[in-house]
């Protein structure tokens, strides 16, 4: 594995049943890595097991070319930002931001200066951090991560405890600081868009496996598998005479046995020839509407199309632009 | 943390074998001797009537201390937490007042003031023209009087905290559902207190069942189980001592069963979080004079044995014979008590050996506490857990006879060394005795406490050990603080265990207090209950402040 950040055949083992990994990916110098899964895909074991908080049993994790598999946390230089920040509240805000620092910063003052005003907090050292709102303490968590310059930024669920209206103007911020400060990062979240919008590269596990690694338009494009092509982005799943039916479009012949196939919303259209169905629901969002259509066979499809292009209860015929296809997962 | 499973199952083992050792231990050896040796004891215990009265005494005083101090303490509780009349903050924290003295500080003090040549006999002896002491303070009586006097408390508290959780929205409900205020207090208030009522019945009876000052300084010739042991040690009867240990300890812990069953599951915080009912005010002019007049009247009435006690310290050695009133006050006892190096002895003694026990006590809560609360859910955090609360759900009595028993045997092969006769045993007692408080103040602090704060100082560069000091020990600093003070409190005060396991070199406070009453030194004695009650409170007041 090459990169920056590397892990090489990384196992954690929680039960017989339970297993993370092995896992191998490299993450390059600079970049954000987004770790994106449902809850008890392993995304946050292997934040873990990057910081150190949980040993692997097997494989190795490497950091700028050290071997960090068995240095404990205090010693492998990754800035940590917790879900829910995990700030001392014995400590005020500059006491915080100087823990990691060299005899607390009392050498260098400058350096909580520097990291506070990296987050907009400039002058909020003696401030409690308890009259801090939730944007601000995220902030300090922040500043109190990067302060002692780790080599490596972790963030687990760094947005979770925000009100979604100031969810999506602090995606952009956070993005734009690390960019900033150009340190590599890796975030954990079970939210598509804000791994699309804050990753470089997104990696979506389930189960413990990481099923694909890689950008934003890669996953929603060609996702490497079923798991993938469902849990990033809205899809139509097709089995049976129906996916037969749309099987064409995608190229490549006719359907095998066992195979699915999956059809995004916007590659589906209301055509002059193509599979007979009927509008059953109109969802209209502005520049576009859903419409839930049913076939004769009664399968249940999801169409995108302008708001105008058909009513509930008219009779339509749809047309497929592409499909994925895809071997039928085992269950 | 997770990093070091090996080591934490090493520390772990080797406290639970510490803890066994301390508290388990000396309470087996206590039931090998009892029932073993020949049964000399078992047939002492079996054919003496004084044995099984002074059992069936323990019982029924423990019963009756409990129904005595509900019907005080509940409808205290209900008047402070419901009704708003002048002096209600004042007064419902005054009232709280005799739990937080030492008991043993309480019942000198009701001697004084109603004894037989208390304040208040000497004012009935005279405003009648009595030849004699109108009563003597003796038996089942007094002791009842003064097991409800300092034990009401615990109702009141607990029952003023179970009325602020109760959600003011389901008394409405019930209301609106056509339920009159009375049907409402049995059907709906009262059910949803039972988890608090059953917890300071439990508080009550436990403390009863080991209650050693009050029969011990009134009861004469009525005996209890905790007064009859003390007498048969001092008889030399060991063995005997022994069964009756054990037999009190089978009460406590019956006690302490049944009344687990009771309680409940706390379904009030179950329901969430409502707000609790508006305290209404008293109406009518009259009935709030007298409300106030009666809430004063009560405040002095409990803060009076207190007062009685600075009074009498007050008094020099012979001046007050037949006077209602003392003649003469001044600053003598104290200046004796200081000035003379034998008579300072037993407060430096009681000093150094609660301060001792206190740190050991709160040593081991901090590993115990760390180790259950962060290691991986396993039998032997269970085993610890246990062995933290074990010496709660025994009298003083008991553990103060097994260790005795225990540590008058030199045979290091099984952990047996001769501690009796030396000043060690008595602060190892205090400390054992002091490990359930600190245990669960501290266990409580470990769990309010964020597991992510400790990895958040790991991954900012700080080891296990800066961890520990920079983050944990703060954050820790109010449980250290309560538990703390709880137990050196409870060392600085204690006479259960002292009076079996005291040498002279370390003869305690309350030990003192006692020779002083017996040779009549009622000033010398109430300036050493003065010294007591002044340093708990302000050791208590300085463990409270966060």
């Amino acid at each position: 594995m090459s990169g920056f950040v590397t892990l090489d055949g990384v196992r954690k083992r929680w039960s017989a049943t339970v297993t993370v990994g092995p896992l191998s990916f490299g993450v390059a110098q600079g970049e954000i890595l987004a770790l994106l899964g449902p809850s008890g895909s392993g995304k946050t074991t292997v934040l873990r097991l990057l910081a150190g908080f949980e040993t692997s049993d097997a494989g190795r994790i490497g950091i700028g070319g050290e071997d960090v598999t068995a240095t404990p946390p205090a010693r492998r230089r990754c800035g940590m930002v917790f879900q829910h920040y995990a700030l001392f509240p014995h400590l005020d805000v500059g006491e915080n931001v100087a823990f990691g620092l060299a005899g607390q910063g009392k050498g260098n003052p400058g350096r909580i200066v520097d990291a506070l005003k990296l987050v907009g907090l400039e002058g909020f050292e003696r401030r409690r951090v308890q009259e801090l709102s939730g944007g601000q303490q995220q902030r300090v968590a922040l500043a109190r991560a990067l302060a002692p310059e780790p080599r490596v930024l972790l963030l687990d669920e760094p947005l979770s405890n925000l009100d979604p209206a100031l969810r999506e103007r602090t995606r952009r911020e956070l993005r734009a600081l690390i960019k900033r400060v150009g340190i590599t990062s890796i975030f954990v979240t079970h939210e598509q868009e804000e791994a699309f919008d804050l990753g470089d590269r997104v990696a979506v596990l389930e189960s413990g496996r990481l099923e694909q690694l890689g950008t934003a338009e890669e996953l929603y494009e060609r996702p490497a598998s079923l798991f993938v092509a469902t849990f990033v982005g809205r899809a139509n799943v097709l089995r049976g005479p129906v996916a037969r039916a749309f099987g064409g479009a995608g190229g490549g012949g006719g359907m095998k046995d066992g195979e699915v196939i999956v059809v995004r919303p916007e590659r589906l259209a209301f055509a002059a020839a193509g599979v007979p169905a009927v509008v059953r629901e109109r969802r209209y969002t502005g520049a576009a509407a859903f419409f839930l259509v049913e076939t004769d066979g009664g399968d249940r499809l999801e169409v995108l199309a302008a708001p105008d292009a058909a009513r509930v209860g008219d009779r339509v015929r749809l047309a497929a632009t592409s499909v994925l296809r895809f071997a039928e997962a085992h269950a | 943390m997770s990093a070091r499973p090996g080591g934490g199952l090493t520390a772990r083992v080797v406290l639970t074998v510490l803890l066994a050792w301390l508290v388990l231990y000396p309470i087996l050896i206590l039931v090998g001797d009892a029932v073993g040796g020949g049964g000399s004891g078992l047939t002492a215990f079996a054919t003496r009537p004084a044995e099984w009265r002074a059992l069936w005494a323990s019982v029924w005083i423990s019963v009756a201390s409990v129904s005595f101090a509900a019907v005080i303490g509940v409808p205290l509780a209900f008047l402070f937490e419901w009704f708003e009349f002048p002096g209600r903050k004042t007064l419902g924290s005054l009232i709280a007042l005799p739990a937080v003295l030492p008991p043993f500080v309480g019942v000198i003090a009701f001697l004084f003031l109603y004894g037989e040549s208390g304040f208040v006999a000497r004012a009935v002896q005279r405003v009648f023209g009595l030849e004699q002491s109108p009563w003597r303070l003796q038996g089942a009586g007094g002791i009842l009087l003064v097991h409800a006097y300092s034990m009401y408390v615990y109702f009141y508290l607990f029952t003023r905290a179970g009325l602020a959780k109760l959600d003011a929205s389901m008394l409405e409900a019930a209301q609106a559902l056509g339920a009159s205020r009375w049907s409402t207090l049995w059907r709906v208030t009262l059910p949803l207190l039972r988890p608090s009522l059953a917890g300071a019945a439990l508080l009550v009876f436990m403390t009863a069942v080991g209650s050693f000052s009050a029969p011990y300084v009134f009861g004469g010739g009525f005996r209890v189980m905790t007064t009859q042991i003390v007498a048969s040690k001092l008889n030399g009867e060991l063995r005997l001592a022994e069964v009756e240990s054990v037999v009190l300890a089978l009460v406590a812990i019956a006690g302490l069963v049944l009344l687990r069953r009771s309680e409940g599951d706390d379904i009030v915080t179950a329901l969430g979080k409502g707000t609790a009912p508006r305290r209404r005010p008293i109406g009518g002019a009259g009935a709030r004079a007298f409300s106030t007049t009666a809430g004063w009247a009560l405040a002095v009435l409990l803060l009076l044995p207190h007062l009685t006690l600075v009074l009498i310290s007050l008094v020099p050695y012979g001046s007050w014979t037949t006077e209602t009133l003392p003649p003469v006050l001044s600053g003598i006892n104290y200046q004796r008590l200081f000035a003379e190096p034998e008579r300072l002895r037993p407060l430096v003694n009681s000093l150094w050996m609660a301060a001792g026990s206190t740190a050991g006590a709160i040593a081991l809560a901090l590993v115990a506490a760390g180790l259950v609360a962060r290691g991986r859910p396993s039998r032997l955090r269970g085993a610890i857990e246990g062995l933290i609360a074990l010496p709660w759900a025994l009298p003083g009595t008991v553990f103060a006879i097994a260790l005795l028993t225990t540590f008058s045997v030199h045979n290091p092969v099984t952990l047996r060394w001769v501690l009796a006769g030396t000043t060690l045993l008595l602060p190892l007692a205090y400390m054992v005795r002091s490990v359930p408080v600190t245990g669960r103040a501290l266990l409580a602090g470990y769990r309010q406490l964020d597991p992510g704060l400790e990895e958040a100082a790991a991954s900012l560069g700080a080891g296990r050990w800066a961890t520990f000091r920079r983050v944990t020990l703060p954050l820790l600093k109010p449980a250290l603080a309560a538990g703390g003070s709880l137990a050196f409190v409870a060392g600085l005060g204690d006479f259960v265990t002292s009076i079996v396991l005291y040498t002279y070199d370390n003869r305690p406070i309350s030990i003192e207090i006692m020779a002083s009453l017996r040779v009549s030194e009622l000033g010398v004695a109430a300036a050493f209950g003065v010294i007591l009650m002044v340093v708990s409170a302000a050791v208590l007041g300085l463990g409270a402040r966060r």
